[in-house]
């Protein structure tokens, strides 16, 4: 009988123990916020373009965490869904067309004899890369423009164009060799002597 | 000789060294244009600083460099610029960049230029300096601005100064030949360098395969003072890699990711060498260098001595090509060369072999099978990496684990493609994860970049509003003070306040008179109880009257001084007169029952009576002078009050009619009295219809010039015209239903209406058309009218768009019109546009 009691009070102790140590761990090492949201934002592109449904990049991270879809951002494209997969350990989907497609990399271009200076593109832009003053022409700071277009929408006189990057020297990319037939020597014209041998 | 160690891997490709070394270096034939690339270097391009049709000399800087790590450009020989801009450049893309392209005279006439002399007496970074101002950079390859390397002193120990002369790929022989020939500049250029970057030690790295150039070198170096040893190192590609080189020499390895620096060794090629002894002897820029042109399909391989900017053609033509032979133009060596499409591509810094290649010699690749995990990548790899594992890699786009297994060390020597039995281009794979990694790399700066821009706006625009807040919350607070500060200076004097409230006079007033009501009262209770202190009670009345008197006066006096400030308030005016009248009629009804009854004091009730009928005409006399003086005193007769007026005088009219009539249907008395009141009422109304009348008249006659330079009001005639038009289109439809005389009379008034309609059209048009004539006239805003006319093909661009993007009907339906509507107004807008802008 002393040995049960024993045993339960030594099982006690220890619960009673390992409850206090996790209690003060849980308090002591509180991580504020929601670490995988960063992460997240981290992998989304920061067009702030809004095309996903939600008003900014952090926004949508936010909702990811919350369990939402990670195929709604095109201009990651299918690169950022890869990882968002890889990041959340969850199915890599191709991206929902509904909420865009995946196009290549643009940037905003105001045709600058045609700028009323009206600053409603410069409200509309999210990272401040257009400059310009009421009444005074407009000009987007190419190295600052993440290509989002919410400028072209606002612009009254339609002034804006979306141009793609143009491929230089500096910024071309060495294409993928091309895939390789997959051909084993010896299956050369095996099809065709099959062929022959039924005729 | 010292000691010298290998490195893991290496192949022995056949040399085709030979062909190139038979003849001596020779210069090429001056061509006609030479196309100098802005970017021939590591790191930003350089500048130009010459014009298109500018003259140049020999030497002249035409760009300069623009920041740290860059190299400036100097015109190779003397002539005009033709042009700067696009044209294909030697780079693996093949596409073409910014270049200057200098016509050359013929002349070759240099620009006055001198060395340093001695250079031993100048300040380091000085002489550092002036090879910067001389454009030079490494011509082994990579083409690093030379200047930067030589500042690796000022933070380095550098103990160790090697010349890589192994020139371990096929084919290449410009330094091989540069050694043999001009082994005493090389010498030169090692005291310069070694002068700035005091090594303890210079060790020269030749592979054996270049017995003459080592000959040659060691002649060069008898009697000299410097520590200099040659070492001759075994044939074996990639020996020439900076950092297989190291390690064959001394033994040590360069971290991964660090620099040769980082382990007290600087490296340099000889031909940089030899530009740096003739930039610091002479003050020559660098403008040639040795190239080797050499392949099956050239007559004569050899070393030229191109000037920077020759086009590969000119090369090959002064090596007479055979043109039916050149199956591939390789430029580079055959192992990390690449082939270029175009032979204007032009010599730069770094252009040290081209390679005419017969079909024979270098046969299209075969075509890539599957990796059979053979191994033999791994033991050629000169970088000790896994060639087998990057590839796969690289195939299915694991790129982090690419660059965890090391990709970046890679040094693209082609050693494992060289061996793989499956011919897999197992560089390109690399090379391709290599721009991948180095793509996303700038992608997620580029994103983390744009997100702390975003966050800062977000920030600014938070602050702007909390700061909008804030200053709404303090104007409400100032607001608030200075409202209790009046209220308490109101309550200390009424006197004292400079703006008079009448409002509060009239309140003061009336309490004054309430409370001598109540005193009055108080005395009579007591006068009739007949106790209580009499006197006393009579007094307070006495002080309750001369106080309710002050207020009234105080109030008189404000309320006198308002009008003749102000406008005379007629609607006030008309109330008070009201309020007499009434007043007046109490009296009166209180006058008769008083008869009736035959009780109360008749004659008090008279004479308040009297007083009430003459308080009642005082007021209705001021407010009848007042609005006269308000018609005769505004600027123009207010045509719409007058208009109201004369409508209430016809509705009173009618009213007044009305009464008649039913008083005469039912007999009842007073009868003669609402005649007369009809027969005022009459003539009142006409009389208001008449001064309507005359108002409109004159209106008319004073308007009809003031309008003509003023804009017409254009909105609300065409407000007009569309609620016409909306008349027009009801009347129509009332008309389908009915039949008969009914109908022919709504057709006559449709008829009328159409007619209005016109003018009222015609009217419009007219007018839109004189404010555009008169608007031109005076000069028209023609930026205004451009933007408006921005503004409308805007509009129907944007229509387009969603009505392309529409699919109901019915949207789409009202989309069109919408479309149609603003195509008209930006057809207009432009016609205008076109008839007001100077031709």
């Amino acid at each position: 009988m002393t040995t049960v009691i024993t045993a339960i009070l030594i099982l006690f102790g220890l619960a009673v123990v390992f409850g206090i140590i996790l209690g003060y761990a849980s308090v002591r090492f509180r991580v504020e916020g929601n670490p995988i949201v960063d992460q997240i934002d981290g992998l989304l592109p920061q067009t702030q373009c809004g095309q996903c449904g939600y008003p900014g990049c952090r926004p949508y991270a936010e909702a990811i965490a919350n369990g939402d879809a990670i195929n709604k951002c095109p201009p990651g494209g299918q690169s950022t869904i890869d990882a968002l997969a890889d990041l959340l350990d969850v199915e890599a989907v191709p991206l929902d067309a509904e909420h865009g497609e995946e196009q290549a990399k643009m940037v905003a271009f105001i045709r600058e004899d045609e700028c009323i200076g009206c600053t409603k593109c410069i409200q509309a832009c999210p990272v401040d890369a257009i400059l310009g003053a009421a009444k005074q022409m407009h000009t987007v700071i190419t190295d600052e423009c993440t290509g989002c277009d919410l400028c072209v929408e606002p612009c009254p006189v339609d002034c804006i164009d979306m141009i793609p990057i143009e491929t230089t020297i500096a910024n071309w990319k060495w294409p993928a060799p091309a895939e390789a037939p997959g051909l084993i020597a010896t299956d050369r014209g095996r099809g065709e002597l099959q062929q022959q041998e039924a005729h | 000789m010292g000691k010298v160690f290998a490195f893991h891997g290496g192949i022995h490709p056949p040399e085709n060294k030979k062909q190139s070394t038979r003849t001596p270096i020779r210069p090429v034939p001056l061509p006609k244009r030479l196309y100098l690339p802005l970017q021939q270097h590591i790191g930003m391009a350089s500048s130009p600083v010459v014009d298109v049709g500018q003259q140049v000399l020999k030497g002249q800087l035409i760009a300069e460099p623009v920041s740290r790590i860059s190299a400036g450009l100097h015109a190779p020989t003397s002539g005009t610029v033709v042009s700067i801009g696009p044209h294909p450049v030697p780079h693996a893309s093949g596409l073409d960049s910014d270049c200057i392209c200098i016509e050359s005279d013929g002349r070759d006439q240099w620009i006055e230029h001198q060395g340093l002399g001695d250079y031993t007496r100048l300040e380091p970074a000085e002489l550092i300096d002036h090879i910067r101002q001389c454009g030079i950079a490494g011509m082994g390859g990579a083409g690093f601005p030379t200047d930067v390397k030589l500042h690796l002193g000022d933070d380095h120990i550098v103990n160790t100064l090697i010349i890589n002369a192994a020139e371990c790929e096929p084919y290449i022989t410009a330094d091989d030949m540069l050694m043999r020939e001009r082994a005493d500049e090389i010498l030169g250029g090692i005291r310069i360098i070694s002068h700035l970057l005091k090594p303890s030690h210079v060790i020269i790295g030749v592979e054996d395969n270049k017995p003459q150039a080592i000959h040659a070198l060691e002649a060069a170096l008898k009697g000299c003072e410097l520590n200099i040893d040659i070492r001759v190192v075994p044939t074996k590609y990639p020996s020439g890699g900076e950092r297989q080189l190291i390690k064959l020499l001394t033994g040590l390895e360069v971290p991964s990711g660090g620099i040769p620096a980082d382990i007290g060794i600087v490296c340099q090629n000889p031909g940089t060498v030899r530009a740096v002894y003739r930039a610091v002897t002479f003050g020559e820029p660098l403008i040639s260098r040795i190239v080797t042109v050499t392949g099956d399909a050239v007559a004569q391989p050899q070393n030229l001595e191109a000037l920077i900017g020759t086009p590969f053609g000119d090369l090959l033509d002064a090596a007479h090509v055979y043109e039916n032979k050149l199956y591939r133009l390789v430029m580079g060596g055959p192992m990390m060369g690449v082939t270029v499409e175009h032979d204007q591509i032009p010599v730069i810094k770094t252009s040290n072999c081209i390679i005419a290649a017969s079909i024979d010699e270098m046969p299209p690749a075969p075509p890539e099978q599957p990796c059979i995990r053979c191994g033999m990548c791994e033991q050629v790899c000169p970088a000790e990496l896994l060639p087998q594992q990057l590839y796969w890699f690289a195939k299915g786009r694991e790129f982090d684990k690419a660059k965890q297994h090391n990709l970046f060390d890679c040094i693209e020597c082609g050693a494992c493609a060289y061996v793989c039995p499956s011919s897999i281009p197992l560089v390109q794979y690399y090379r391709f994860a290599k721009s991948e990694i180095r793509t996303e790399e700038a992608e997620q700066r580029k994103s983390d970049h744009a997100r702390a821009r975003f966050e800062a706006r977000q920030a600014r625009l938070e602050r702007e509003k909390a700061e909008k807040e804030e200053r709404r919350k303090a104007r409400a607070e100032e607001a608030a003070r200075s409202q209790k500060v009046r209220k308490s200076a109101e309550s200390s004097g009424v006197a004292t306040e400079p703006t008079q409230d009448i409002s509060a006079l009239k309140t003061a007033a009336a309490v004054a008179r309430t409370k001598l009501k109540k005193a009055q009262k108080a005395l009579d209770a007591a006068r009739d109880s007949g106790d209580g202190d009499i006197p006393a009670l009579e007094a307070a009345v006495q002080a309750a009257h001369t106080s309710a008197e002050q207020a009234q006066q105080a109030l008189e006096k404000a309320e006198g001084v308002k009008p003749t400030a102000a406008n005379i308030d007629t609607k006030q005016l008309k109330t008070a007169a009201a309020v007499a009248r009434t007043k007046l009629k109490k009296a009166q009804k209180a006058l008769d029952a008083a008869r009736d009854s035959g009780e109360g004091d008749l004659s008090a009730l008279e004479a308040a009576l009297k007083a009430a009928q003459a308080s009642a005409d005082q007021a209705q006399q001021a407010f009848e002078q007042a609005e006269s003086g308000a018609a005769a005193g505004t600027t123009g007769p207010d045509l719409k009050q007058l208009k109201t007026a004369a409508a209430v005088a016809r509705t009173k009219l009618k009213k007044a009619r009305d009464a008649l009539k039913n008083a005469e249907d039912k007999g009842l008395e007073g009868l003669d009295k609402l005649r007369a009141t009809v027969t005022t009422l009459e003539q009142k109304a006409e009389e208001a219809d008449k001064a309507y009348k005359d108002a409109e008249a004159s209106a008319g006659a004073t308007e009809a010039p003031v309008n003509q330079p003023v804009p017409v009001d254009l909105k609300a005639l065409k407000q007009q015209v569309s609620i016409m038009r909306t008349k027009i289109k009801k009347a129509e439809t009332a008309l389908a239903g009915l039949e008969g005389e009914a109908r022919s009379q709504a057709e006559q008034a449709l008829e009328e209406l159409r007619q209005r309609h016109a003018e009222a059209d015609k009217a419009f048009k007219s007018a839109e058309q004189a404010q555009l004539d008169a608007a031109a006239a005076q000069g028209v805003d023609l930026k205004q009218l451009k933007i408006d006319a921005a503004m409308a093909r805007a509009a129907v661009t944007k229509l387009e768009r969603s009505l392309a993007k529409s699919e109901a009907n019915d949207e789409r339906a009202s989309l069109e019109a919408e479309l149609a509507a603003a195509r008209d107004k930006a057809e207009n807008l432009n016609t205008t546009l076109k008839q007001h802008e100077p031709a």
